[in-house]
């Protein structure tokens, strides 16, 4: 049993591997550098919260 | 569109910003500081019994409990204030400079990747240990370990910290169970103490084998400081950082005077300061196969909570210096669907599993302690320097720590002792450590720092410090 799970956890992650790089290929291929490093430090903070004593 | 901001700083907007999703509340960040900490119940903390003994280990529970408080409440304090993800990253970035910024982010991304693969290899040896299969080898396990848990990561920050709520209570309240199991209210029926622990074997090597022990007291509560991480990612980090971080603390003093009582009683200090596995081997001796299995089981998803936390401690630390240039903006990339770091969880990913493969279990735990304690002591000296630039009533603050600058100094000795104790042990790999920290500042001040736009590194919106 113990062989099995062994081998059960080498094809899990290939196959999760596997789906992370297709699914990064997908993302950077289909939205702009732009977009996906427009996330600013503190945007949220600045912008909802009133920063008052 | 171009938008002209209030500060004369033009700049270019390309549809909607794509951002860390804010969905988390104070459950979260007990899920994530605890989650990270809980494993070094279940291994790491016994091995400062090899080094003082029984009675040092409760020592340096206690006083390191005490070096953790303060890290705890001076972590609430600044984080209420500055609420990025990068946490003490950021922290370091806006009180101290950029410099003293890049070093913390290192330590961050390095404290946590070698916890990280010291979870991952602990999981694979107890499963090991437990099939006693010959020629079964924990390399399956590993890469399991790492790769789902980064999947995990990569989908979302919400499912990733809901698991590590399930798992890591889970993994506490088997704690708790083995501690009324054995009836902790009376001597002599399971528990022995009195015989294991005499006044003849309490210290064995005198008190500087306290001080030695400090090196591995540290596994009690290394990691609470890691709920900064999800600054923001929580609701209300005004709230929710300072509540998860102080109520995590409260639970880990909790579990760690219980761990050490149960352990020191069914085992002898000779034996306890070896062993890999303290609770699974105190759940075997109470002949119990309901609790050995329930600590075996536990054992596993404390490891697994520890790795989970540890991936996105690491990958947000990373995407920070991206995002601030201060590594190349690549790594800021944000998922449009599951809104998390990608990139920088993607890059962390063979690394670890580099680590976890090459390295063995000491190697990545020394690593991990020693980059710990140089953020401690940089935190010390970061919370000194904030409220001497921004003091009370300067900025608005979520919260605020109590005799200040008391816990700023116990910290400060705390960590000194500590750099002594590693130096006993792993005095090599202190100094190895310190002169990479100090090649890589080199690099960064005279190459990297040129990249950075300097103006745009520095986010909330506080007045002037002081004498400036």
């Amino acid at each position: 049993m113990w062989v099995a799970l062994s081998y059960a956890c080498w094809g899990i992650s290939i196959v999760l591997a596997l789906w992370m790089l297709y699914d990064w290929f997908k993302i950077d291929t289909n939205y702009s550098e732009d977009v996906l490093t427009s996330s600013r430090e503190g945007e949220l903070e600045a912008a909802s919260e009133k920063h008052r004593i | 569109m171009t938008v002209a901001l209030e500060n004369n700083i033009t700049t270019t907007i390309h549809g909607d910003r794509v951002s860390l999703l804010r969905v988390l509340g104070p459950a979260h960040v007990w899920a994530l500081g605890v989650g990270i900490v809980l494993v070094g119940e279940f291994t790491g903390w016994n091995f400062s019994a090899d080094k003082g003994g029984a009675l040092a280990a409760l020592i340096v529970c206690w006083v390191v409990g005490l070096l953790y408080t303060s890290v705890a409440m001076i972590d609430s304090e600044v984080t209420s204030t500055v609420a990025a993800a990068g946490g003490q990253y950021a922290q370091a970035k806006h009180i101290v400079g950029p410099l003293m910024a890049f070093n913390v982010a290192l330590f961050l991304v390095f404290a946590y990747t070698m916890l990280e693969v010291s979870d991952a290899i602990l999981l694979g040896d107890t499963i090991v240990a437990k099939a006693g299969v010959e020629g079964l080898t924990h390399n399956s396990f590993i890469a399991a370990t790492i790769v789902v848990l980064a999947w995990l990561n990569y989908r979302g920050v919400l499912m990733t910290l809901n698991v590590n709520f399930v798992i890591t209570a889970i993994a506490y309240v088997s704690i708790v169970v083995l501690f009324f199991s054995v009836s902790p209210w009376t001597q002599g029926a399971v528990l022995k103490l009195n015989e294991l622990v005499t006044p003849g074997n309490a210290l064995p090597y005198g008190w500087i084998g306290v001080i030695a022990a400090f090196q591995f007291g540290i596994w009690y509560y290394l990691g609470i400081e890691g709920t900064t991480q999800a600054a923001e990612e929580v609701r209300s980090p005004a709230r929710s950082l300072p509540y998860g971080t102080m109520a995590g603390m409260i639970t880990l003093l909790i579990a760690a005077a219980m761990t050490w009582y149960v352990c020191a009683s069914l085992m002898p200090w000779e034996y306890l300061g070896i062993t890999y596995y303290p609770l699974w081997d105190a759940g075997k001796l109470t002949g119990s196969p309901l609790l050995e299995n329930l600590l075996f089981i536990a054992t596993l998803l404390a490891a697994l909570a520890s790795a989970n936390g540890c991936i996105n401690d690491a990958a947000r630390a990373w995407f920070s210096l991206g995002r601030d240039r201060y590594l190349p903006s690549w790594f800021s990339a944000v998922h449009p669907k599951y809104r998390t770091p990608y990139r920088s969880i993607l890059f962390l990913l063979p690394i670890a599993l580099a680590f976890a493969f090459i390295a063995d279990l000491n190697q990545a735990i020394t690593f991990s302690i020693l980059s710990g304690v140089l953020q401690y002591t940089f935190m010390s000296i970061n919370i000194m320097m904030f409220r001497k630039k921004w003091p009370l009533g300067s900025i608005r603050r979520g919260y605020t720590h109590p005799f200040h600058p008391l816990p700023a100094i116990v910290l400060f000795c705390l960590c000194v002792v500590t750099f002594f104790a590693i130096f006993l042990g792993f005095g090599s790999q202190l100094i190895a450590m310190v002169a990479f920290y100090f090649l890589i500042s080199l690099w960064f001040h005279f190459y990297r720092y040129k990249f950075v736009r300097r103006g745009d590194q520095f986010t909330m919106p506080w007045p002037k410090p002081q004498g400036y």
